[in-house]
């Protein structure tokens, strides 16, 4: 199995997700895996920006949201040995950097109207 | 076998020369039948254009003088002097061609018959040289007669008939002159614009619109016929240009190389454009129109409704004569003889029982035209083409006399409130031109209309029955036609403009009056309480210099007109015009050189005794039942008021037949039950089907959304991000659960 391994390594052939020496645990790791803990992520974020009314919160449940989306790339790119997944998660971790600037910039002004954070202070906007 | 097949092969290999030397044989003819014209003939059209767009300016800079009249005048003069030129520059047998643009040219392969050309091209032979002569001067004669018959509504109504008129005179050029069915088609629907804004001219009154409204309609009916036959004579004969079409039907054979009489084409597309000519010229079932156009104001119904727009018609059957002739069955010419002939009948019953002298006229119009048609079926040309050239002039002298009896007394036509214009101060005139076109519509001896006339009926006996079916048949009703029309026209003379004086005033009086104070000065009498005791002051005023000078001018043409008769070779002056164009029959190689005779004698000699025995007898009769007592009665009439005569006893006995004469044998209550009335109905049906279903659906889509979402926004737009965001997911859920249930 070691052999197996290091020769993969050697020819380039990167056959699992697991490295020769993670645990063994690690090592069948699958596709499915990282699935499960992306839509684990996302539903989290989903529950969380539907029960809370923090406007932090909110904010941060749409990143936990974003993160799980950019996980569920990354392993697909990873499973099909092509990296235009990972590239595309760089970009789209810059975006949401800037994105979370000026969220947190808005949610500021936000509060500093209403000295709240709460989300349904906004309602008569009816948009 | 084998002969039939040499013959076959013959046919088409002169049909594959015709094809492929089309071009060159075209301009081979045109290089030797014709002459190019000068630069200036296509100034006599676009005068009269200039006219509109100067006239038009007028208008917008709000004229209230004369000065529309004088410039639509003064263009029509030159027009014609133009036109006059043409013609005393013209060689007396080629055509003169003149292009001025290429107007149409569409082309979708290099065959014959894939090339739609038109230029905007004149073509002057003696047919369209003759017309255009009386169009642009009796154009410029009735436009000053309209200078002082339209003064009372100087301003935008005198600046709106003048370019109406002008529009008009440049599409009958167009109609006219043009070198190609295109050109005339465009003149033609044109003419027919400045017939309809014309018409309703008095656009307050109803029965003025309702009248321009019935001639656009009847008339686009007709010119479906007309369209369709242009059609198919470019689809058969690959062009619409007439050089070019005459030389294919002199050939024999269509475009593709078939004979044309064995083509169905031969006979159709003539009957098609007979369609067409008869409802501009108001034949058959199309004539109802022109007695209702009496409602547009009098010189228009004297030029464009009797003298030269209605005369559209027997043009294009003259011109398209070849056409005619290749059916070797005759049946278009057949149908076009009888359909002018029932035509004339027709209507002179009808104009016998009128009241309205206008009306009288009108109808007399719709019979002069049917003599024309039924001169051009019985393949007496020359007879056709000089009735149109005569009955001009006397009918628009007849028009024009009726118009200043109307002008004369507010408006007033009934000829039962009318009588002794004669004795009328400032009348002499008018009485006199009127009886100059009467003796020429009722064909009395040596007057225009008896030569004209006298030809058409003759040659109707002279065409053997073989040739036209029933020709001679036609030919005594026409002659009885001749009779009737002798009465009725000289029921009006005698009834209105001799005799003992009495007047009435027309329906116009208070209009009419307040014009009077406008210019009671120059006019010398005025009314002081003209409007509280109008009819009890009324004063008839005779005509003023232009209605007389251009009454005098006409009555001058129409005795002219009739020496025409005795020049040149070719059974006069028209004769000669006739043979230097494509009307021109030979008359020897369709008949057959058949020796025709009648009461022993050959009918065009004879006719001259038979007409004016048929001519006395109406006028007599018309003298006895209408004719007031004394000379002016022929001795042997003996009315003594305006509103009694011996026809009336004879009237009352034969009441039903007479009343329905005189509601002209209800033939517009007929076409109202039979056409009018469904189609109504089908229109609203339509109409309905049209609002409830067709836009019904359209407004229903349209609405959907909006009541739905105005419903639902109501409960959902709460404003609150939760509630969006909840069934934002909950789509989604909704979608992914439709997704995974199809997929899986």
């Amino acid at each position: 199995m070691h052999a197996l391994l290091a020769d993969s390594t050697l020819t380039g052939g990167l056959l699992t997700l697991a490295q020769s020496d993670f645990p063994h645990a690690l090592s069948t790791l699958t596709l499915n895996h990282y699935l499960f803990v992306s839509a684990a992520m996302f539903a989290l974020g989903i529950i969380g920006f539907l029960t809370r009314r923090n406007l932090i919160i909110m904010f941060l449940c749409t990143e936990l949201m974003f993160q799980a989306a950019g996980l569920a790339l990354i392993a697909f790119g990873r499973y099909h040995l092509n990296f235009d997944g990972q590239s595309f998660v760089i970009f789209v971790l810059t975006i949401a950097a800037a994105e979370a600037a000026m969220a947190l910039a808005l949610v500021v002004l936000l509060f500093r109207r209403r000295e709240s954070l709460d989300a349904d202070l906004w309602a008569e906007l009816k948009g | 076998m084998g002969v039939s097949m040499t013959t076959i092969m013959d046919a088409i290999l002169s049909a594959a020369v015709a094809q492929h030397g089309g071009e060159a044989a075209h301009a081979a003819v045109a290089a030797s039948h014709g002459v190019t014209g000068p630069l200036w003939i296509g100034l006599i059209p676009l005068l009269p254009l200039l006219g509109v767009v100067l006239v038009t300016l007028l208008a917008c800079f709000n004229e209230k003088s004369k000065m529309p009249a004088w410039i639509s005048v003064g263009l029509l003069a030159v027009s014609f002097l133009l036109t006059l030129f043409a013609y005393l520059g013209w060689n007396g047998h080629d055509a003169i061609h003149l292009k001025l643009w290429d107007w149409i040219g569409l082309s979708w392969g290099d065959l014959r018959g894939q090339t739609l050309a038109a230029g905007f091209a004149f073509y002057f032979d003696g047919l369209s040289l003759l017309w255009m002569l009386f169009v642009t001067g009796l154009a410029c004669l009735i436009g000053l007669y309209a200078s002082e018959y339209m003064e009372h509504d100087a301003g935008l109504g005198y600046c709106r008939f003048f370019a109406a008129f002008n529009l008009f005179v440049f599409s009958m050029s167009c109609l006219v002159m043009g070198d190609n069915l295109l050109m005339l088609f465009l003149g033609w629907e044109g003419v027919g614009l400045c017939s309809y804004l014309l018409i309703g001219y008095f656009y307050k009154k109803k029965s003025a619109v309702d009248a321009g409204m019935k001639a656009f309609v009847v008339n686009r009916i007709g010119d479906l016929g007309l369209l369709m036959g242009m059609l198919l004579t470019f689809t058969t004969f690959g062009t619409l240009q007439y050089d070019a079409l005459f030389n294919q039907i002199h050939t024999g054979l269509t475009a593709g190389g078939t004979p044309l009489s064995q083509t169905w084409q031969v006979w159709a597309i003539p009957l098609l454009l007979m369609g067409g000519a008869f409802g501009k010229s108001a034949q058959l079932f199309f004539y109802v129109w022109l007695p209702d156009a009496m409602e547009g104001p009098t010189p228009v119904s004297a030029l464009i409704h009797a003298a030269t727009m209605v005369t559209a018609g027997v043009y294009l059957v003259a011109r398209m004569m070849p056409l005619y002739l290749a059916d070797p069955a005759h049946i278009a010419l057949t149908a076009v003889t009888w359909g002018g002939a029932i035509t004339a009948f027709w209507s002179a019953t009808i104009a016998v029982a009128q009241f309205d002298i206008k009306r009288i006229m009108g109808y007399s119009t719709i019979s002069q035209l049917g003599y024309m048609f039924a001169g051009l079926g019985v393949l007496a040309t020359t007879g056709g083409v000089f009735h149109v050239f005569t009955h001009a002039f006397f009918k628009a002298t007849l028009f024009l006399s009726c118009g200043a009896v109307m002008h004369g007394f507010a408006g007033q036509l009934d000829m039962r409130k009318l009588s002794g214009l004669w004795s009328i101060n400032g009348f002499r005139v008018v009485v006199i031109a009127m009886l100059i076109g009467c003796l020429n519509l009722s064909g009395f001896p040596f007057t225009g209309g008896y030569f004209s006339k006298d030809m058409i009926i003759a040659e109707a006996f002279v065409t053997p029955d073989s040739v036209i079916a029933g020709s001679s048949w036609a030919g005594w009703l026409l002659l009885l036609t001749a009779g009737m029309t002798a009465y009725y026209t000289f029921r009006v003379f005698f009834r209105v403009f001799v005799g003992p004086v009495v007047y009435e005033p027309g329906e116009d009086l208070h209009a009419h009056d307040d014009h009077e104070h406008a210019d009671a000065h120059g006019h010398g009498h005025g009314h002081d309480d003209a409007h509280d005791h109008a009819a009890e002051h009324f004063h008839p005023h005779g005509p003023k210099w232009a209605i007389n000078l251009v009454l005098t001018l006409l009555s001058v043409g129409c005795i002219l007109s009739a020496g025409l008769y005795f020049l040149g070779d070719h059974h006069g002056w028209a004769g000669g015009m006739v043979h230097a164009s494509s009307a021109v029959v030979d008359t020897h190689a369709v008949e057959g050189g058949e020796e025709a005779l009648l009461f022993g004698q050959p009918p065009h000699e004879i006719m001259f005794y038979i007409s004016a025995v048929f001519g006395f007898g109406g006028i007599l009769l018309a003298a006895w039942f209408h004719g007031p007592k004394g000379i002016a009665g022929l001795l042997i009439g003996g009315r003594t008021t305006a509103a009694e005569v011996r026809m009336d006893p004879i009237a009352k006995a034969l009441r039903p037949i007479s009343t329905w004469a005189v509601r002209k044998w209800y033939v517009d209550e007929f076409y109202h039950l039979v056409l009018v009335t469904p189609l109504k109905i089908f229109a609203h049906l339509f109409h309905w089907f049209d609002k409830l279903i067709v836009d019904g659906l359209v407004n229903f889509f349209g609405a959907t959304p909006r009541v739905s979402s105005d419903a639902i926004g109501e409960s959902t737009q709460t404003g609150v991000l939760h509630d969006y965001a909840l069934r934002m997911v909950a789509g989604i859920a909704v979608v992914l659960v439709v997704v995974v249930l199809v997929l899986f």
